[in-house]
């Protein structure tokens, strides 16, 4: 296996005035991977990209990203890794071009690279038409769209996303994952994102880290993650008897558990898609026809509840997080 | 992926440009500051006629009648003595150039605090740049803020009436007089970034500007000589850069012996400069994070 291209080990931020923010987490994200940081407003995930991009200083632990450690070869860091902070970053008063021309000088790169990768950016993210208006006349979809065109400029090794969707509406939602999909596939590049949205993290991440109150509780894949802590659910209606169904059903291997709600048999099963086959033909096997059948996969909250306790979407978020989230909603807004 | 290795000075031209775009973008603001320097030497400069008094015509004493000569011979000496030229105005209208170096200076630290607010620092510090640059970035464009502003104020002068009387061979004047406003801003620049550099509320760094604008140009010679200030006001005087600042332009552009050479004066700015841009650099790299 490759080295991991990020590699944290006992990262730890404990804030003036004794916040412990991050607890000694370490996990290790490896090259092509899409890896979500998922957790609760206030949970340490942007102390946590903070640190890894080095605008934080970590109280104590490590991290090396692409070879470079973040606390002795800080510059190197910043120099392969791309940022798109949760906040919109652009310069409000200079047009969307100028923006992004700024920031490729600011890694070193010649004239002629920058006008090149830029204009060729902006024609993915498609702002190529606008980008010689203002900022400050750009909708919260555009910012967010110049943000990780930004972001990109300096061919990024490893691409960190602050809550790339925050504030922003559905579709928006939909659209922007859609060009960080391309790019990354364009690129291809390692993106590391921090997320409060369990659907993103469900649909888009290989691997997601649950982050609590400082800690990491668990990383896997989604569809592990769920496995471990909870089963699919198979709703099944049958022609005949349910007796015989449920007989032949219980000695599946697959199957945890069978009931009978509301006049439908109720299994639970560690990996529903693979198991709707052997159910169908174990039911058939008893002479029965199978009417109707619906599974239902558990979601990440569950997972979340699992671990903490509660649910995430029922989690508050600190004064700070509410001011930062209504500024930057605000903004996407006007 | 990082191209090759990269200079200590990149994009520092790049962040630099960036601050003097919004600043000629805007030309009501760079008007605006430029409304009370003018006020100062449009109204206070031309009514505060010391030449007038003894403007008078003969002078009436019983028994003794004082020629109208030689009360302007006197007005001329006691002006002389007091501000080393007979013409206030000019004296004034060149410590202008000082004042609005100090004003343009200190609005430097107010642009780290909105970049800090506006999350544009949060970006910067992201990026490969070095830290020390976009300190010295902010310096250098509020350097050439500073100078085109003064410049204005110089013209602005000229048109109403400041007569220059060159200590030296003119072109060197100007060279001179540039050179001390230079210093005067590098070193007001990097001391008021350096007090913004933690600074996440603009009201406070307004604070601090109201609180140490009055109190920097009164204890100065931007009005008035040192001569003529009180006792204990005049090491205040001393210690004060504007006063070197003034002292050297007033120099150079009228003609005025200066209270302390030259060469000393030239020495105190460079000094000054020095010192605080250093401290700026020095606390950006500890200082300047989220």
């Amino acid at each position: 296996m490759n080295e991991p291209v990020i590699k944290v080990s006992g990262l730890t931020k404990i804030y003036p005035g004794g916040v412990l923010a991050v607890d000694h987490i370490s996990f290790e994200v490896h090259e092509g991977e899409i890896f979500a940081l998922l957790g609760p407003n206030g949970a340490g995930k942007s102390t946590t990209i903070g640190m890894l991009t080095t605008s934080l200083r970590p109280t104590e632990g490590e991290a090396i990203i692409a070879g470079y450690s973040i606390n002795r070869e800080p510059s190197k860091v910043r120099s392969v890794i791309g940022v798109v902070p949760q906040e919109f970053s652009a310069d409000e008063d200079l047009t969307g071009w100028e923006n992004i021309m700024l920031i490729g000088y600011l890694y070193g790169l010649p004239k002629d690279t920058v006008k090149k990768r830029a204009a060729e950016l902006l024609q993915t993210v498609g702002l190529y038409n606008v980008k010689d208006k203002k900022v400050e006349t750009y909708s919260g979809g555009m910012r967010r769209r110049l943000e990780i065109a930004m972001g990109l400029i300096n061919r990024p090794r490893v691409l960190f996303l602050d809550e790339p969707t925050l504030g922003l509406d559905v579709q928006t939602r939909a659209a922007i994952w859609e060009y960080i999909l391309k790019l990354k596939k364009d690129y291809n590049m390692t993106i590391f994102l921090t997320t409060h949205y369990l659907e993103e993290a469900d649909a888009y991440g290989d691997r997601v880290a649950i982050i609590d109150r400082g800690k990491i509780l668990v990383i896997g894949k989604p569809d592990e993650l769920k496995r471990n802590v909870t089963w699919d659910t198979l709703f099944i209606e049958v022609s005949g008897s349910y007796d015989s169904a449920k007989q032949a059903l219980s000695i599946l291997p697959q199957v945890k558990e069978v009931s009978f709600v509301n006049g439908q048999i109720v299994i639970k099963v560690a990996d529903g898609p693979s198991a709707i086959p052997l159910v169908v033909s174990a039911i058939n096997s008893t002479g029965q026809e199978v009417k109707r059948l619906s599974l239902n996969r558990p979601s990440l909250d569950e997972v979340y509840m699992y671990y903490t306790g509660k649910s995430l979407r029922e989690e508050s978020m600190s004064k700070e997080e509410a001011f930062a989230l209504r500024r930057t909603l605000r903004r996407a807004r006007s | 992926m990082s191209e090759g290795r990269l200079s200590p000075f990149h994009g520092l031209w790049a962040l630099t440009n960036r601050e003097l775009k919004k600043w000629y973008k805007e030309p009501v603001i760079l008007l605006l500051s430029l409304v009370q320097p003018i006020l100062w030497i449009g109204i206070f400069g031309k009514a505060m006629n010391f030449a007038s008094m003894f403007k008078s015509a003969s002078i009436e004493i019983p028994g003794l009648t004082v020629p109208k000569q030689i009360i302007d011979e006197i007005g001329s000496l006691v002006l002389k003595q007091t501000f080393g030229t007979t013409d206030y105005f000019s004296f004034l209208a060149v410590g202008m150039l000082s004042f609005i170096v100090l004003f343009t200076s200190m609005s430097s630290g107010m642009t780290i605090v909105w970049d800090r607010r506006l999350g544009f620092l949060g970006k910067l510090l992201t990026t490969p740049v070095p830290r020390g640059s976009i300190i010295v970035s902010k310096v250098i464009a509020s350097i050439i803020k500073s100078l085109v502003q003064a410049t204005i104020i110089l013209l602005i002068g000229v048109l109403l009436g400041l007569r220059f009387s060159f200590g030296l061979f003119a072109p060197m004047a100007f060279v001179i007089t540039y050179l001390s406003l230079f210093l005067l801003s590098f070193g007001f620049s990097s001391l008021f970034l350096m007090l913004a550099l933690r600074s996440t509320r603009w009201e406070t760094q307004m604070a601090i500007m109201n609180l140490l604008n009055m109190p920097l140009l009164f204890s100065s010679n931007s009005f008035y000589p040192i001569s003529s200030m009180p006792w204990w006001l005049k090491p205040i005087a001393l210690a004060n850069p504007l006063t070197y600042a003034n002292a050297i332009s007033r120099w150079a552009l009228l003609g005025i012996t200066p209270q302390v050479s030259v060469i000393l004066s030239m020495l105190y700015l460079v000094a000054f400069a020095a010192i605080f841009t250093t401290l700026g650099i020095t606390l950006s790299w500890r200082y300047l994070s989220l």
